[in-house]
């Protein structure tokens, strides 16, 4: 071969390799690392296993925030249909308000509690997160301008 | 009047980007000198009306003039005059009109720097103005800032508070920059290919423009992540989120294209590499504001969602990627071959650079984009966690790091590996030293951080190496782009520094404090004194006053607040950051419990030098950014190009 050539080969097979390798990496950790996203409807429609690390969203429901020790906080989330008791050691975000949107990053302990690890609400008040009012619409308790039961 | 003066100026801006698209690419003609002129001509006149456009608005958002709906929706009278000036920007309406103005900036640069001659000038302005013209036609159909309502309310709504901060005034404009600076790279390369004339002088003339995105994309990304680090409260630098993943991936391309076009600048090589990498930079930018304007991500920066806008920049998007490659399939093939190199050489590390860089962009765009594809697919919401970019990550970047050291050190088109393996032997022992100190010293224990430091030394000693094996005895005469690859260098290592620090020795802590109670967070000790409420000029705080001991002794009063807006309704946290430059103690105050108050405290070793790390990197651009242009002033013959 000569030398030019065989420089594009090297350089097409350094290519092929690298892509293989990134292709391995990525699909292998990606296939560790996804999070789904639950509405408490899903949650009990679908059996979600104890100790599977998901996202569940919904409006925290009014009345059920109870502050523990420390900084421990227990919080319902619900759709309007189904509701799913939530535990987070944290400091809560500052738009966290009962009736409103909240998304919880965590998993189910073996009694159904949602331990969660992060709490994320909206960023102001006229921003809904995406999957909570996907979540509400299908449980039937969507309204117009955010405003929910 | 106001609002009709800017109207006016945008719809005249928008004849003349089309009159400067028609033009430039006739003069791309060797006989079209006077289609090159009123390209020239219509550059000039874009210029001065879309300045005159954003000049109305800033008017219009200092004199608070709320009949235009865009100022009402984002302003308020009790705003402060800063915030009223940045506030401009902190809209979808206004950071648009932004972009162009920067857009307008880059096209009146290439129309004085005439670079790589008449005829790639006139291509670049055709090719600059087509996308003008579309940007413009976007801000008039589905993003105009100078709408009116009438009767005018006596009120603003106010801006979002978590906008209203030094920090974020700036971020905007220098993603811009970076964003619309890579535009000027597509252009050339769109031009190179127009006019077939893909060569060194070709590469001379993009690369002050990729330098200047390169620096701006580094400096906006690092303003970012510094700003998420105080403002939100987590005590986190960087999320994954895909808003970042938007800005990160451009960088990545922008990086790998900075080098593959120094390659081709000096011997010629990766000619077709190089456009194709051009046309990906822009190509990624583009993608960006697609993603943060469109409304399909949730998050602080996507403004509210209008599926008008989204739709737009779909086919902006499509149109633009579709005919640059459609240009490359059908141009590439017939341009000169690239110059050989041998296996051993600068241009084989930049190869690998390439490789490794495009690689990462690859992996953030797999788990940027595989969720939405997911949900337009069949619905599933899927969120990609921050394990998963860094596990990808990690690997290739620590290959890149073992790199980087030998670039510099190695000759254009034939390098001595022996001799560069010489030269930087310090280097390495100074690596081997800095991994045994850490390995037997820090606690707790990680092995990961161990060889993190490792490799962090070796990128910093090889940079100093470098500087010192140039300048010995003659640090004068040594020009600015001497430092260059050695400042970015050393900063990409004490970045990485800054980010092992943090994550592995981090202490933290989230606790209830009453006044009077103590808590102790990595060797600092905290007590609440009181909290009290404080009057800002648009917002309500309640300051906590807590006193920080280290070792027995008060150092320190710090003050986090929670402000809340009232016109706005909106509370956000301000944290309170000591820095002694090695570390960070970072205090959040959370919401009230009974008589107490939650506080979160973190000790963070080593944070600041995520940001050094990051200014070291926009330094090397500066450096080598400002000798290309001095040399580009006094002599623009192709022969006096400054050392690397």
């Amino acid at each position: 071969m000569k030398p030019k050539k065989r420089r594009r080969l090297a350089f097409a097979i350094a290519i092929v390799v690298a892509t293989a390798g990134a292709a391995t990496l990525v699909l292998g950790a990606l296939k560790q690392n996804i999070l789904y996203f639950y509405s408490p409807s899903d949650v009990l429609s679908q059996h979600v296993e104890p100790g599977v690390a998901f996202r569940v969203g919904g409006l925290v429901e009014k009345g059920s925030v109870a502050h523990g020790r420390g900084a421990d906080v227990r919080f319902t989330v619900t759709d309007g249909k189904h509701q799913i008791p939530v535990d987070y050691d944290g400091v809560l975000p500052d738009l966290f308000r009962e009736g409103q949107g909240v998304i919880a990053i965590g998993r189910l302990d073996p009694r159904g509690t949602f331990e969660a690890s992060e709490v994320l609400a909206k960023h102001d008040e006229k921003y809904m997160p995406p999957e909570v009012v996907d979540a509400l619409k299908r449980s039937g308790h969507w309204k117009e301008g955010g405003a929910s039961s | 009047m106001t609002g009709e003066i800017g109207q006016l100026a945008l719809c005249l801006a928008l004849v003349l980007s089309l009159i400067q698209a028609g033009a430039g690419i006739a003069g791309a003609r060797p006989d079209a000198a006077r289609a090159r002129a009123v390209a020239s001509g219509a550059a000039l006149g874009f210029f001065v009306f879309v300045m005159l456009a954003f000049g109305v608005l800033v008017y219009a958002s200092v004199v608070s003039d709320f009949s235009l709906l865009n100022i009402w929706q984002n302003s308020s009278t009790d705003k402060p005059l800063l915030y009223k000036l940045t506030g401009v920007w902190g809209d979808h309406e206004g950071s648009m009109l932004l972009w162009i103005s920067v857009l307008a900036v880059y096209t009146l640069a290439i129309v004085f720097a005439k670079r790589g001659g008449e005829r790639l000038t006139s291509a670049s302005l055709g090719v600059q103005g087509l996308l003008a013209f579309a940007f413009v036609l976007f801000i008039l159909f589905t993003s105009n800032p100078f709408l009116r309502i009438d009767p005018a309310p006596f009120q603003g709504q106010g801006l979002n508070p978590l906008l209203q901060d030094p920090g974020l005034a700036l971020h905007p404009p220098m993603l811009y920059i970076g964003y619309v600076g890579l535009s000027a790279a597509f252009s050339y390369a769109a031009a190179a290919l127009i006019t077939m004339q893909a060569d060194a002088d070709w590469a001379r003339a993009a690369r002050p423009f990729i330098l200047a995105a390169w620096i701006a994309l580094t400096l906006g990304i690092t303003l970012g992540s510094w700003w998420a680090y105080y403002e939100l409260g987590w005590g986190g630098f960087w999320f994954w989120d895909p808003v970042e993943n938007a800005s990160l991936m451009p960088w990545l391309l922008a990086t790998a294209l900075l080098h593959s076009a120094l390659a081709t600048e000096r011997t010629g090589a990766f000619r077709t590499w190089t456009l194709l990498l051009a046309i990906g930079g822009f190509s990624l930018s583009l993608i960006g504001t697609f993603l943060v304007r469109s409304g399909v991500l949730s998050s602080v920066h996507s403004f509210a969602s209008d599926p008008r806008r989204g739709m737009f920049i779909l086919l902006m998007l499509v149109a633009a990627i579709g005919s640059a490659l459609a240009l490359f399939a059908w141009r590439a093939p017939k341009l000169q071959e690239g110059a050989a190199f041998e296996p051993v050489s600068k241009e084989t590390t930049f190869l690998i650079n390439n490789v490794f860089l495009v690689a990462a962009c690859a992996t953030v765009f797999i788990g940027t984009i595989y969720p939405l594809a997911l949900d337009a697919y069949n619905g599933t919401k899927i969120s990609v966690g921050p394990p998963f970019f860094a596990i990808t990550f990690a690997p290739l970047f620590v290959a890149l790091m073992i790199l980087v050291p030998f670039g510099p050190q190695l000759g254009w088109r034939r390098g001595n590996l022996r001799e560069a393996v010489q030269t930087l032997m310090p280097a390495m022992g100074l690596a081997a030293v800095a991994g045994v100190i850490v390995f037997a010293v820090a606690r707790p224990f990680s092995l990961a951080a161990a060889g993190a430091f490792v490799l962090a030394f070796w990128v910093i000693g090889a940079s100093v190496l470098d500087i010192w094996r140039r300048g010995r005895g003659k640090f004068r005469a040594l020009p600015l782009s001497a430092y260059a690859s050695a400042l970015a260098h050393a900063g990409l290592g004490i970045t990485l520094l800054g980010i092992v620090g943090t994550t592995v020795w981090k202490s933290e802590m989230i606790t209830v404090l009453k006044p009077g109670q103590s808590a102790n967070v990595g060797g600092y000790t905290l007590r609440l004194d009181k909290v009290v409420d404080v009057q800002g000029p648009n917002y309500i705080a309640q300051r906590a006053v807590i006193d920080v001991f280290s070792g027995g002794e008060m150092i320190a009063t710090m003050n986090p607040e929670k402000r809340m807006f009232p016109r706005m309704g909106q509370t956000v946290s301000d944290t309170a950051i000591r820095t002694t430059g090695f570390e960070d103690l970072y205090l959040a105050l959370g919401d009230q419990r009974g008589t107490g108050w939650t506080v979160r405290a973190y000790a963070n070793p080593l944070a600041p030098f995520i940001w050094f790390g990051g200014l070291f990197m926009a330094l090397g651009g500066f450096a080598s950014l400002w000798t290309r242009l001095r040399v580009k002033a006094r002599a623009p013959s192709a022969n006096t190009v400054p050392a690397e």
